[in-house]
């Protein structure tokens, strides 16, 4: 079984995120990247899958030079190849134009499966694994806690607030996986050193058939207009307890609709 | 040379047991190590990390890594918690590596592959209730040989190889003891190596050898836990010896090299303590860069305070020093160079870079840096062990003072043979 897994390169979560003054786009150079963590666990479980089923993992990512190193991480903790698509003309492309470039590279490199995190830390559409779907005319089935693949046929538990529901399709398809699916799998110091002999191939737009003109910033659908650097975090309100702290403290929450 | 920088899969391994320190063993260790308890699940995934087999080959089931690949592990490991960072330590220099460096294929192939997977751990007992730094002095284990001929030199300096030892049927009887012996009594023991006495070289001079001991041998009793000031959840018992019998070829190496051995085995261990040593100082700055920038005194953040700024500048300096230290010494040892000096000034000096940051991280940190929850706490109970393990503090001065030609004159005590 082919199986693309697509992973992001995004700021390290626990950095602070900023947007660049000038075009109102994240600011990627000024901290450290590092895997989208839904990734890894759709990384994790393509890897399980390809250990049951037999099959090969790629690891498709769009981004600077810097993303890289998330296909590296990728590489490390099992996956077999690599695909980046890297060209200048797709810097500040929205997720509409993202799943565009990335669906012609799918298109081109062939799959049966394709396997992504739920969302991204950075940009949190979540969308990405529908517009996939609709671009490739395959099923999707996204918000994957459980996946159980028996020939062609595709079963997926789909995670809701309630519950889950059982859905079911035949490959080739899209999953979107959420963090309940799995525990990704450390890479070991031999999947790193293995992961440098591995083939990674560079496409640019022209490579992969991608239109420029559709792509980047300036051919966005979506554009952030303005921004407002969040407020400096106040003191808290501090509640005396005089006797009446309970009461002090509910009326509090209430002022905040807390309750 | 423009600097030490690492190759870029250290660099990544240094992320990946970063993340699993912090992901997997910060949360569980604080309750192990309270309980004096070794953490079996947190070691088990170590060795699914390949943790185990950084430094040895693929074919004895390695990762093909070096010194660096494992200092940069401990190093990581110990920022966060010292007792599984001497677990690694000591199993993989302490246990796999004598049998690595001098085993026989025969025995390489045994004993290395589940060691080097992490299922199981392998101990080096070479201190004694007598004493650990005089060696042999302070050694009275005694292994002699019984029924069948043992061959190498029984009477004198050892020097072909050890033709045919575990051909014969004999077996090496050992009784004696040892202290202080590092995952001598898990579950997941395998085997201890012992060094013991096999005979008198020239009627003065002990012959010393290296015995493998599995785990479980009859005549092998392994003590109770001690109860240790620090690196409370890692596991350090006593052995005692009664009739202990082990094949012959269960002797490591030629007989009577076992001093010769162990002393290239703790040159080696002590670019490693010193890694661990360097994570340790380096976790004491972490804590308090975090706490610095969190505590609160007359209105401002601690980390405000010049006393405080300039405390944790001087923990960076150590812990920085201590670095460049263990990667020189590991550089040398990878380089096939001479590496006694550079190992014992790697040693001392990161043990003392952990012990001053333990003692300032402590101070940072006020009364909750002396609770046994707060990871500094742990810090500090955990860094005296290493200016005193793998050789003293003391032990390190003279081997650099005697490297740099200065030889002690004095004529020594008189023997307790
Ligand atoms: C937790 C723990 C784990 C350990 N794990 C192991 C292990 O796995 N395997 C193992 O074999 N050992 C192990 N040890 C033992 C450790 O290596 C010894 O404790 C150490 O080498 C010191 O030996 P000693 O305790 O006998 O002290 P001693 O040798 O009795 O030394 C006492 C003091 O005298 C000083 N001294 C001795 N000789 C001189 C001299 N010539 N000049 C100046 N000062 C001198 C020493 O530096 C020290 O300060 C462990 C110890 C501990 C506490």
């Amino acid at each position: 079984m082919n199986i693309v897994v697509c992973v992001k390169q995004v700021p390290d979560t626990w950095a602070e995120r900023k947007l660049k003054q000038g075009d109102a786009t994240l600011d990627r150079e000024s901290v450290d990247g590092l895997i989208n963590e839904l990734d890894e666990y759709a990384i994790e479980e393509a890897l399980q899958i390809k250990e049951a089923h037999e099959g090969e993992v790629t690891v498709l990512t769009m981004g600077p030079q810097k993303a890289s190193e998330s296909i590296r991480k990728a590489l490390s903790m099992g996956a077999d190849k690599a695909v980046h698509l890297i060209d200048d003309a797709l810097a500040g492309s929205d997720v509409l134009q993202t799943s565009y470039a990335l669906a012609k590279v799918l298109e081109n490199i062939g799959f049966d499966l394709i396997v992504l995190g739920a969302e991204s830390t950075d940009a949190r559409m979540g969308s990405m694994a529908a517009m996939l779907a609709e671009r490739l005319s395959v099923p999707q089935l996204s918000l994957a806690s459980k996946v159980e693949i028996n020939g062609t046929a595709i079963k997926v538990n789909r995670q809701s607030e309630d519950g889950y529901w059982q859905v079911e399709a035949q490959l080739p398809a899209v999953i979107s996986v959420v963090e309940k699916i799995n525990e990704p799998r450390y890479p070991s110091f031999k999947g790193i050193m293995a992961a440098k002999k591995k083939p990674m191939q560079v496409m640019s737009c022209a490579d992969a058939g991608i239109d420029t003109s559709l792509v980047g910033l300036a051919n966005a659908a979506t554009e952030v207009v303005d921004f407002t650097e969040r407020p400096p975090r106040q003191a808290g309100t501090i509640v005396k307890d005089e006797g009446d702290g309970g009461n002090k403290a509910a009326e509090f929450l209430v002022t905040q609709k807390f309750i | 040379m423009i600097g030490f920088q690492l190759e870029p899969e250290h660099e990544e391994l240094r992320k990946t047991v970063a993340a699993f320190a912090r992901e997997v063993v910060a949360p569980v260790i604080g309750d192990y190590y309270e309980r004096d308890a070794f953490p079996y699940p947190v070691i088990a995934g170590m060795g699914q990390l390949g943790l185990f087999g950084l430094p040895f080959p693929e074919a004895c089931g390695g990762m093909g890594g070096d010194t660096f690949a494992l200092g940069v592990a401990l190093e990581e490991l110990a920022r966060v918690d010292s007792s599984v960072a001497i677990t690694l330590e000591a199993a993989v220099c302490l246990g796999a590596m004598p049998l690595y460096l001098y085993g026989t294929e025969k025995q390489r192939m045994s004993w290395l592959p589940d060691l080097c997977s992490g299922a199981r751990l392998a101990a080096f007992g070479l201190t004694e209730p007598g004493g650990g730094t005089d060696i042999p002095g302070g050694i009275r284990t005694r292994a002699r040989p019984e029924k069948g001929p043992v061959n190498g030199p029984a009477n004198g300096p050892a020097n072909g190889p050890a033709k045919e030892d575990g051909k014969a049927g004999g077996e090496w009887v050992i009784d004696g003891s040892k202290a202080f012996i590092t995952n001598a009594g898990t579950d997941i023991t395998s085997l201890v190596t012992v060094l013991a006495i096999t005979g008198n070289a020239d009627g003065r001079h002990k012959e010393l050898s290296s015995i493998i001991v599995p785990a479980g041998t009859p005549g092998l009793t392994v003590g109770q836990r001690y109860s240790k000031v620090g690196w409370c959840a890692s596991d350090t018992r006593e052995l005692s010896f009664a009739d202990c019998r082990v094949p012959q070829d269960h002797l490591l190496g030629e007989r009577g090299r076992g001093y010769a051995q162990f002393l290239r085995i703790l040159d080696e261990g002590r670019v490693a303590i010193a890694a661990l040593a360097t994570g340790l100082a380096q976790g004491c700055v972490d804590e308090s860069l975090r706490y610095a920038a969190e505590r609160e005194a007359f209105g401002r953040h601690i980390g405000q305070f010049q006393a405080i700024r300039f405390t944790i500048a001087n923990m960076e300096a150590r812990a920085h020093t201590a670095r460049l230290a263990w990667y020189d010494a590991a550089a040398r040892m990878l380089a096939g160079q001479p590496v006694k000096k550079a190992a014992a000034i790697a040693k001392l000096t990161a043990s003392d870079a952990a012990m001053a940051n333990a003692r300032d991280a402590t101070q940072i940190f006020g009364g909750y840096g002396f609770m046994n929850e707060s990871p500094v706490g742990r810090f500090y109970r955990d860094a005296k062990i290493l200016e005193i393990g793998e050789g003293t503090s003391e032990v390190q001065r003279m081997i650099i003072a005697r490297e740099l030609g200065l030889e002690d004159q004095a004529p020594p005590l008189t023997r307790r043979h």
